[in-house]
């Protein structure tokens, strides 16, 4: 049995898991897939309905993975009235060119790779998106679904800085304990070699 | 005088008493940079929780710094046993990101060197395997001598042994000769002697089966819950083999016999190698009688300049450590915005701590090699 479309899926998400929210994120590439963003606060619902649901049985979690989508920064010229006030005194209403700049807030998303070993069928794309990039950067774990999601989930955390809520051992990877930064962000700035001076002794 | 120097030096652990083992990073079983804390009771393993990324050189995002042809090299250098693989996982991504097709000819040029490199993977992790085990030099001297062929092979077609970089996005980076074609004939038609001479080494050896029967018995249900890829799946009973579930490239044409396991143990995951190498064998020799003339390359894809419109896709093989995959993200640049790998090797430990507990210290040296791990690829 094939999945449904992701609009059928999103229906039936919806359905199956009252509150929650999917909205379908079309994918322009060739590729077709489609991915399914959720609401964190129902995420870990979602997921337990896509692993049991008995046509679909998702059981396996293929890729984990954040990836990050900076602060945006739109600037559009926009032409405004204003008063102008003229060399000899008087005022007269005048267009002026404005250049006016709107903030995006960007946010770290995560993106789970479903495929069903079960039914041979997928993938299901689901996306996570966090508040912003700086202080609430929390995601539900999916780990305690899929147990395939754990050292990825820590990968995201460890080089990305998104804090999985309920997983079981959310340390560090592949950086050491005690390193500071998240260096798969767009805006990691790598330290500059630091060249030791070396004394000479003749 | 000899009873109190025994008093001394032999020591008796007090009934419930852990004892900490760190092993590796530099241990010879580890099979490179590789740590596992270890918390014993006696010898028997309470705890284990492995520790690795002392190979980390973080390449999604120095692929993300680059063109898209620019990261092929350095997927050869992900699992550096399996080069070819690697470049055909990597471009399946592209390929699908941008829509791009590929000639008949490189197709199936494509099948031949990736079975080529599952065949010496396996007979490469075997050797290791039985070295882990303590059958000391020959076993992974004979699979060296059959992979050292095959590796000669590549250099001839590709000019590297190991670091293939051989695949490109629409095809191949030169086409084989026929003499090279024949070269590979006569080749595989000498090697289903190796492999029963392979198999009959040691297959029904006690002390393998005594150790390796029931040690490190992963269940069906787990392996699928955490995400186990690979011959390691299938030797837990899951028929879960990509080229028969996405019937990626060519695989649709062939006839093959996907190998599975009852027991889930070491010595259903170490027979799992030995007769995926015989259906490795049955593929070749078909794709080599069936190979057509043409070009290997559409020329109208553009190498240097590929700028794909924006979007995302997810590619993925069976390569010969289990699912292979890439996710690219393209945001219309000529460098992708994300670049994701999907490494088997190291999924595959999250399920290391749960096989060796209970077992004796000494069985992780083996179940850790039967997982099949590359560090290059666990760490990347």
């Amino acid at each position: 049995m094939a999945l449904p479309s992701p609009e059928d899926l999103k229906a039936q998400i919806e359905a199956g898991v009252p509150g929650a929210s999917v909205t379908v994120i079309q994918n322009g590439s060739p590729s077709a897939q489609h991915s399914l963003l959720l609401d964190a606060e129902h995420a870990r619902a979602v997921a337990e309905l896509l692993r049991d649901h008995d046509g679909w049985r998702l059981d396996y979690c293929s890729l984990v993975t954040g990836v990050d989508w900076p602060d945006t920064e739109t600037s559009e010229k926009v032409k405004v009235k204003k008063m102008v006030k003229a060399a000899d005194g008087t005022e007269s209403e005048e267009e002026v060119e404005e250049v006016r700049k709107t903030k995006v807030a960007g946010y770290l998303e995560a993106v789970y790779h479903l495929f069903s070993m079960e039914k041979k069928h997928g993938p299901v794309v689901l996306r996570l998106r966090t508040a912003d990039r700086g202080a609430s950067v929390h995601l539900p774990s999916l780990t305690p679904v899929w147990r395939g999601a754990e050292f990825q989930e820590r990968e995201a955390f460890d080089l990305y800085g998104i804090i999985f809520d309920g997983h079981p051992d959310l340390r560090r990877i592949l950086m050491w304990e005690g390193f500071k930064d998240y260096p798969m962000r767009k805006d990691y700035v790598p330290p500059a070699d630091e060249i030791p001076v070396v004394e000479v002794h003749r | 005088m000899r009873d109190a120097l025994l008093d001394r030096d032999v020591y008796e652990p007090e009934e419930g008493e852990i004892m900490e083992v760190s092993m590796g990073p530099h241990h010879p079983s580890t099979h490179g940079v590789f740590r596992m804390d270890v918390k014993l009771e006696g010898e028997r393993v309470v705890k284990l929780k492995p520790v690795f990324g002392y190979l980390h050189r973080n390449h999604e995002k120095i692929a993300e710094h680059g063109a898209y042809l620019s990261a092929i090299p350095y997927t050869d250098r992900l699992d550096y046993l399996c080069s070819m693989t690697n470049n055909w996982g990597y471009v399946l991504a592209v390929e699908k990101l941008a829509g791009i097709a590929v000639p008949e000819r490189a197709e199936y040029l494509r099948v031949i060197v990736a079975e080529l490199t599952r065949f010496q993977n396996h007979a490469g992790l075997i050797g290791f395997l039985l070295q882990d085990m303590g059958a000391s030099g020959t076993p992974l001297m004979y699979a060296f001598r059959e992979r050292e062929k095959i590796l000669d092979l590549f250099e001839s077609l590709s000019g590297a042994r190991m670091m293939c970089n051989y695949m490109r996005f629409g095809g191949l980076r030169v086409d084989a000769t026929k003499e090279w074609l024949d070269e590979v004939r006569a080749l595989v038609g000498r090697l289903p002697q190796f492999v029963d001479e392979y198999e009959a080494l040691l297959r029904a050896n006690e002390i393998l089966l005594a150790r390796t029967q029931g040690t490190g018995v992963l269940p069906r249900e787990l392996a699928i819950n955490t995400g186990v890829t690979g011959p390691m799946l299938r030797a837990s009973g899951v028929n879960y083999d990509i080229r028969k579930v996405d019937h990626y490239g060519i695989y649709d044409r062939f006839t093959f016999k996907v190998p599975l396991g009852e027991h889930g143990d070491v010595y259903d995951r170490y027979m799992m190698r030995l007769l995926e190498m015989r259906e490795t064998l049955k593929l070749l020799e078909q794709a080599l009688h069936d190979i057509p003339e043409g070009p290997v390359m559409d020329p109208k894809v553009r190498l240097r300049g590929l700028r794909p419109k924006a979007g995302e896709a997810y590619g993925r093989i069976e390569s010969p450590k289990g699912e292979l995959g890439f996710f690219l993200i393209s945001d219309g640049s000529g460098n992708p915005y994300r670049y994701r790998v999907r490494p088997p090797s190291m999924i595959n430990l999250t399920i290391l701590e749960d096989m060796c507990v209970g077992e004796n210290i000494a069985d992780t040296v083996i179940i850790l090699g039967s997982v099949d791990i590359v560090l290059g690829e666990v760490d990347r």
